[in-house]
Order: structure tokens, then C-alpha cells, then sequence
């Protein structure tokens, strides 16, 4: 930059950062203006760019002929979505495999979470955390993969149901929906137990005691005292839960004969090219969230983000 | 207090951390099962859907680029770090010092390929297309016409393979025949006590169901047609002449063949790993499979056999192709030259399983002793057999044009994907 001037007064002038700076100084609004554009430039661009592109094409259609992308309005593929009863099957089993997940990662992280919170040591705390997060830092595939020898026919689970005498278990593990169910649960477990904890850790030990004192015993005190207290952290926790499961499609494909919502749209836009018809199904899940979303918020949810 | 203050923070900094780099991670990973897609997709998918009326074949070799970017089925661009004796890309970049990198992106099924190829222009130079994405890809003008006399080693190759309809078009060569074989029907031995003969073993409920859930499909919708050949002789009343060219009422019929079939399979399998997983751990004990996958498993002392069925079979004949769009024309080219010579025309139809092009490859893949090699090979793959080629329902696109005096009354491919998301429910 100083090349760029060359003859240069014998006192010096600030130099053009400096008096950049200076007159920035005095425009605090712009500064910060200036920060933000970029994080939030890509955030609108990217993020709600690629949404709208989706939402419009979901309104276009494919010419089975040519393959090529018709860009006018037209419902066919709602109408597709909603005369074939392929699809409502498919975005039923789908939910309902994402609400399984919730209430039984929900079950298990719960406890977890309340020991790391309430019960644990300082020392103990930090294990348990590093026992939690350290599956996060292994990739994604290497546990799916992981988890298809675990539930494969004759594999580690199997010879443990065996163990404890229930022989027909490969019938039920192994490529189904139990096994994927099972992975699912094991994924997304992270998830829960973190904002649980989090809600749990927030309660103040005073208002137990006080409970106590009332003579609640601790049933009482676990469903009017902590539940409600901690609902909103559960709630926050079932978001990723449910979401995470609602938008996989890989887990489906390598440990299950199963299509989610994923599957189809995967192989609408890769083998079919129809990219129309996948953006359209793509709305589904992007529908369901919405809802979903708007109920958290009524339940305090975002509060315990 | 401060500590778990502390601790609270960290948990919900790596909530957010694991939320992102979770769904991060989702679309990258579907690159093992499934493919990488690239980000241009919407725009690409609205290339020119006919190729040019006359065309300029690409009739000289230049320099090569220094790149080479391919598009493959498994098994069909190997660099030895599988199985140390199957080498031929290693060789190649020695013998082309001006093509001195080689970047495979290996593919499970043939739309996968053609979705490569048609959304990612310039970043693969040539695709090994079968013969249900080659004519797709000559249709859509994403592959470019070749003089084959850049190919020292074409006149060589068995004539029903120097111009087949599958990469032969008005006179065209949109591309040089690399092999072919059949999907054949594997069993576990140890499962059968008598070998299975006819595809009914997994398409007649009767038989079926006694292997319930052992059962294994192939994932792509073109196997309505395996359904649609066991038709062919099952139910001749339904006039099936070519199990690509189907009417309604026979399309019909072999979807509703497929619908039946579905509680007792186990599998669909994509990804040709999937297979060899499931055949391994007993996951799955019947089904269709290409010869790769019978020669892995039998590699590792897994007990299976396949079979020619009866009925026939479906089959692949695999063409190289170039992409018009390639950013190393000239480096593709020489691969394409490189792959029909006979010395690597006998290690890739070794490795993989399958009947080489190139007739002159016999006299290697006789006398091999790699770890699979076979007695007879091109006796055993039936190499310049032209009845038992012509016998094979070779794997093409279904149009809507049945290609006869039915005229314009068949079921184009696009119904086919939607069918087949219907069998798989």
C-alpha cells in the first residue's frame, strides 16, 4: 500500500489504514456492520438461497422425455406424493422411527444426565463428559459400520442375547429395523444428554431442599419440581433427536432394507435425475420440522439452547 | 460453581459443534454408500437432452494433460492397493508420463454413473458405462464420438464388440467396448443342500419363503427386468419379448412379481461391499450378483457358488466413453487405447469377472497363476461365443419407443424408478 505512494511530505500524513481506521472509529454502527456482513451474507445467500431454489423447484416439473426441468408451475408432485400411497407409508414409518428414537434416547440420557449433574463427582463429571463427547469426534460412517458387525447375524449382540437365552435374536437384528432403530438410538444419544444436563445443572439445589422440607417426597419433588423445570432442556434435546433421525439417510441404507424420507429423495435427484419430485418430498420433512419447531418454542425450548 | 459454569458452556458449545459438523458430515459420508454429488447439479441437469445431428469424431491423440479423472464401476481401475498383483494404473502412468495422476471415483449403479457424468461436467474425463447409461449418455450429448483407429489394439477386439448398438450409434463410436458379462444367481453352498437351477428360488413365493429375509435384490431399478426375464418363460401368456421393452400390462406384472417377492428379501443391496458383508456374516444367502463379488467372497474362503439360471440372465456390456466435457481429453484417450490392450484386458477381466473385449487377452488369462486366476477362462466365460452374448438380456435404458410394431406403448425409465421405490416400500 505505502508503494502506491511513492512522494511523500516531509510531515508525515497518517497513512490510508490509519485514517480508515479513525474515521471508522467514529461510525461504531458501520464497524459492526462491516463484521457481520460476511457471516450473515452467507447465511442468507447459502443457507436460505439454496431453501428458496428448493421450494421453487419443488413447483417445476421433469420431462420424462427430454429429462430436462420444466420450469412452470404445476402440483403434479404433490399430487404424486399424495395419490401414491408409497409415500405417506414411507413419511409415516419415518416419523414414527424419529419419535422412537426421542423417547428412548430421552429415557436413557435422562438418568445419565442427572448423575453427571447432581450426583457426580467434580472429577467423575468430567470423565462422563469426555465419555459423552468422545464418540462425537469419531466419524459418522465408521460407527454405522461399526454398528453393522455389532448387530450382524452371529455377531456381539446376538451371542449376548444367546447368552441369556433368547435364541432367536438374529431373526430380529441383523439388516432390519430394529438394528437401524438401535443405531439410531446410539447416535443421537450425545445429543439428549447434553442440554439435559444442562437444564438439570440450572435448577437450583435450594429449590429440592425446599421441596423436601414441604414434605414432598421425591417422586413428588422428581414430577413438580425437576420435570417441569427441566422440560424445556428435554424438549431442546428431542430437536436434535428428531431432527437427526427424521433427515438421515445412510443409516436406513447400510443397516436396514428400508427407505426413509431421505432415501427416495437421494434416489429421486441421483438415479432419477428428477430433481423436481425430490425437492417437492424434500418440503416433507422440512414441513414437519417447521411444526415441530413451533411447538419447542411454545414449551421454552429455545430458552435452553 | 465457576467449574460447572464452565462445564455447562462447554457442553453447549459442543452441542453446537456436534449439530454442525454432524449434518456436515451426513452428505459427505453418503460418498461410501452412495455418491459424492456435486453442488453444479441443478444447473447441469438442464444440459442439451440430443446429441448434434452430425458429429466430428475426435480423430488425433495429443499430449496428455497431466490429469486423468474417471468415473468406474469396481474392480475396473486398479492401482494394486487391493490386491497387489492387479495392477494396470501404476503401468499406465509409466508408460504416460504426461498422464502422471489417476483419480477413480468408483460408482454402484448405473444411474449413479450417468448422474456423475451429467452433473459433473470437467470433473471426470470418462465414464465405463453400461449399456443402460452409455445410450443415455450418446442421447443427451454428454460423451463425444471417437475414430476407433486411434485404438491400435480395436481391430483386434470380437467383432460383435467393435460396433454394438450399446455405444454404436448412426455409424458413431461413441466410445471402445471394455467387457461384458451376465448377473448371475449366488448361493452359500453350505445353506443349499441342492444347488439352485431357476430364478425361482427367489422369485416363486413357494421356494422363496423358505429363505425368508436370506433373500438379496439387486438395488437398482433396472432389475425389474431380472423379474420381467423370469416372466418371459414363467408366464408366457404376457408376451414378454425383451425384459426392457415392456408394455404396461407386463411391466405391471413384473413389479407385482417384485411386490410379492418383498417380505422375503433381506436385502437390496447397492453397494456391491453390502453384498459381500451380507454373504459373509449369513445376512443373505441367495440373490443376484456379479462375478466380482463370487470371486471376493470365494477369495476369502466364503463357501458360495453362482449359477447361469435357466431362464437366462441379465448381463453388462461396458464401453469407455469420453466426456465431451473432459478437461484431459487426451489422457483419457490413451486409457481408453491402454484398456484394450491385451495384456490389461486379461487383468481386469481376471480381476472382476468377465469376458474381455479383446479376444488376444485368452492367451494371458490361460496361462495365469495370479490368486484369480481361473482354468479355461474364456472357454468358461464363453469369450467369442456370439450365441451365448446374443443369449444374455444385456442391460440398456428403457424408452418409451418398444423398438417394434408396439410402438410408442412401453414404460420409460422414469417409471421405472418411481416402480421400484413402490416394490421397495
Amino acid at each position: 500500500m505505502t508503494t502506491a505512494e511513492p512522494a511523500r511530505p516531509n510531515a508525515p500524513a497518517p497513512s490510508a489504514p490509519r485514517r480508515l481506521s479513525a474515521w471508522l472509529h467514529e461510525r461504531p454502527r458501520l464497524r459492526l456492520g462491516a463484521l457481520l456482513v460476511a457471516p450473515f451474507g452467507w447465511f442468507g445467500v447459502v443457507y436460505f438461497g439454496s431453501l428458496a431454489v428448493l421450494f421453487a423447484y419443488a413447483f417445476w416439473s421433469l420431462d420424462p422425455q427430454t429429462g430436462v426441468v420444466v420450469k412452470s408451475f404445476t402440483l403434479s408432485n404433490f399430487q404424486r406424493m399424495v395419490t401414491d400411497p408409497v409415500y405417506g407409508a414411507i413419511v409415516q414409518r419415518t416419523v414414527a422411527v424419529a419419535a422412537i428414537v426421542t423417547v428412548a434416547d430421552a429415557l436413557i440420557a435422562f438418568p445419565i444426565a442427572y448423575y453427571m449433574a447432581r450426583v457426580a463427582s467434580p472429577r467423575r463429571r468430567a470423565l462422563l463428559f469426555m465419555s459423552v463427547l468422545l464418540p462425537l469426534w469419531a466419524s459418522y460412517l465408521v460407527k454405522v459400520y461399526a454398528w453393522r458387525v455389532i448387530v450382524a447375524p452371529s455377531g456381539i449382540l446376538d451371542w449376548a442375547f444367546h447368552l441369556v437365552g433368547i435364541t432367536d435374536s438374529s431373526s430380529v437384528l441383523g439388516v432390519s429395523d430394529v438394528s437401524m432403530t438401535i443405531v439410531f438410538i446410539y447416535m443421537w444419544l450425545p445429543y439428549m444428554i447434553l442440554p439435559i444436563y444442562a437444564g438439570l445443572e440450572r435448577i437450583p439445589s435450594s429449590y429440592l431442599e425446599a421441596s423436601a422440607d414441604l414434605g414432598a417426597r421425591s417422586g413428588q419433588t422428581f414430577r413438580r419440581v425437576i420435570l417441569p423445570l427441566v422440560l424445556p432442556a428435554l424438549v431442546a434435546g428431542s430437536i436434535f433427536t428428531f431432527s437427526l433421525t427424521l433427515g438421515d439417510y445412510i443409516i436406513p441404507q447400510l443397516v436396514s432394507n428400508t427407505q426413509f424420507i431421505g432415501n427416495v429423495v437421494y434416489v429421486s435427484q441421483g438415479v432419477a435425475g428428477d430433481i423436481p419430485f425430490a425437492a417437492a418430498f424434500a418440503l416433507v420433512p422440512v414441513g414437519i420440522m417447521a411444526v415441530y419447531l413451533l411447538v419447542a418454542r411454545r414449551l421454552g425450548a429455545f430458552d435452553a439452547i | 460453581m465457576v467449574q460447572r459454569k464452565g462445564l455447562a458452556a462447554i457442553a453447549v458449545i459442543a452441542i453446537l459443534a456436534a449439530a454442525c459438523s454432524s449434518s456436515a458430515t451426513s452428505p459427505a459420508a453418503s460418498s461410501a454408500p452412495a455418491s459424492q454429488v456435486p453442488a453444479s447439479q441443478a444447473a447441469a441437469s438442464e444440459a442439451p437432452a440430443s446429441p448434434p445431428a452430425s458429429e466430428t469424431p475426435v480423430a488425433s491423440i495429443g499430449p496428455g494433460e497431466g490429469e486423468l479423472d474417471l468415473v468406474a464401476w469396481v474392480g475396473y481401475a486398479e492401482d494394486g492397493s487391493n490386491v497387489k498383483e492387479y495392477d494396470w494404473i501404476h503401468p499406465f502412468v509409466a508408460a504416460n508420463p504426461d498422464c502422471s495422476k489417476v483419480v477413480v471415483k468408483t460408482a454402484d449403479t448405473s444411474d449413479e454413473m450417468y448422474t456423475l457424468m451429467s452433473n459433473g461436467h470437467g470433473l471426470y474425463d470418462g465414464v465405463s458405462a453400461s449399456g443402460d447409461a452409455s445410450n443415455r449418455l450418446i442421447d443427451r450429448a454428454e460423451v463425444a464420438p471417437v475414430d476407433p483407429a486411434l485404438f491400435p489394439d480395436f481391430k483386434d477386439l470380437t467383432p460383435f464388440l467393435q460396433s454394438p448398438a450399446n455405444n454404436t450409434v448412426n455409424g458413431f463410436h461413441y466410445g471402445i467396448s471394455h467387457g461384458w458379462g451376465g448377473n448371475t444367481l449366488m448361493y452359500r453352498t453350505d445353506k443349499f443342500a441342492a444347488p439352485p437351477t431357476s430364478w425361482d428360488s427367489v422369485f416363486d413365493p413357494a421356494k422363496a419363503a423358505a429363505y425368508k429375509g436370506k433373500i438379496t435384490d439387486y438395488g437398482g431399478s433396472i432389475y425389474i427386468a431380472d423379474a420381467a426375464l423370469y416372466l418371459k418363460t414363467q408366464n408366457p401368456a404376457l408376451g414378454i419379448t425383451d425384459p426392457y421393452e415392456l408394455t404396461q400390462e407386463q411391466f405391471d406384472a413384473a413389479v407385482a412379481l417384485l411386490k410379492a417377492q418383498h417380505p422375503f428379501v433381506g436385502k437390496y443391496w447397492t453397494s456391491f461391499t453390502d453384498e459381500i458383508d451380507n454373504f459373509t456374516n449369513g445376512t443373505s444367502t441367495i440373490g443376484t450378483t456379479w462375478q466380482y463379488q463370487t470371486n471376493t467372497l470365494k477369495g476369502s474362503n466364503v463357501p458360495v457358488e453362482a449359477i447361469v439360471p435357466t431362464e437366462g440372465m441379465t448381463g453388462w456390456s461396458d464401453t469407455w466413453m469420453l466426456s465431451r466435457y473432459a478437461k484431459h481429453p487426451n489422457c483419457m484417450l490413451k486409457w481408453m487405447a491402454w484398456m484394450v490392450t491385451p495384456e490389461v484386458q486379461a487383468q481386469v477381466a481376471e480381476y472382476f469377472g468377465e469376458a474381455p473385449a479383446n479376444p488376444k487377452a485368452c492367451d494371458i488369462l490361460n496361462t495365469s497363476t495370479k490368486p484369480y486366476a481361473i482354468k479355461d477362462f474364456c472357454t468358461a466365460y464363453h469369450v467369442t461365443d456370439e450365441a451365448f452374448y446374443n443369449a444374455i438380456s444385456f442391460w440398456k435404458t428403457p424408452i418409451r419407443d418398444c423398438g417394434d410394431s408396439r410402438g410408442n406403448t412401453c414404460v420409460p425409465y422414469d417409471e421405472w424408478v418411481a416402480a421400484y421405490t413402490g416394490v421397495k416400500g
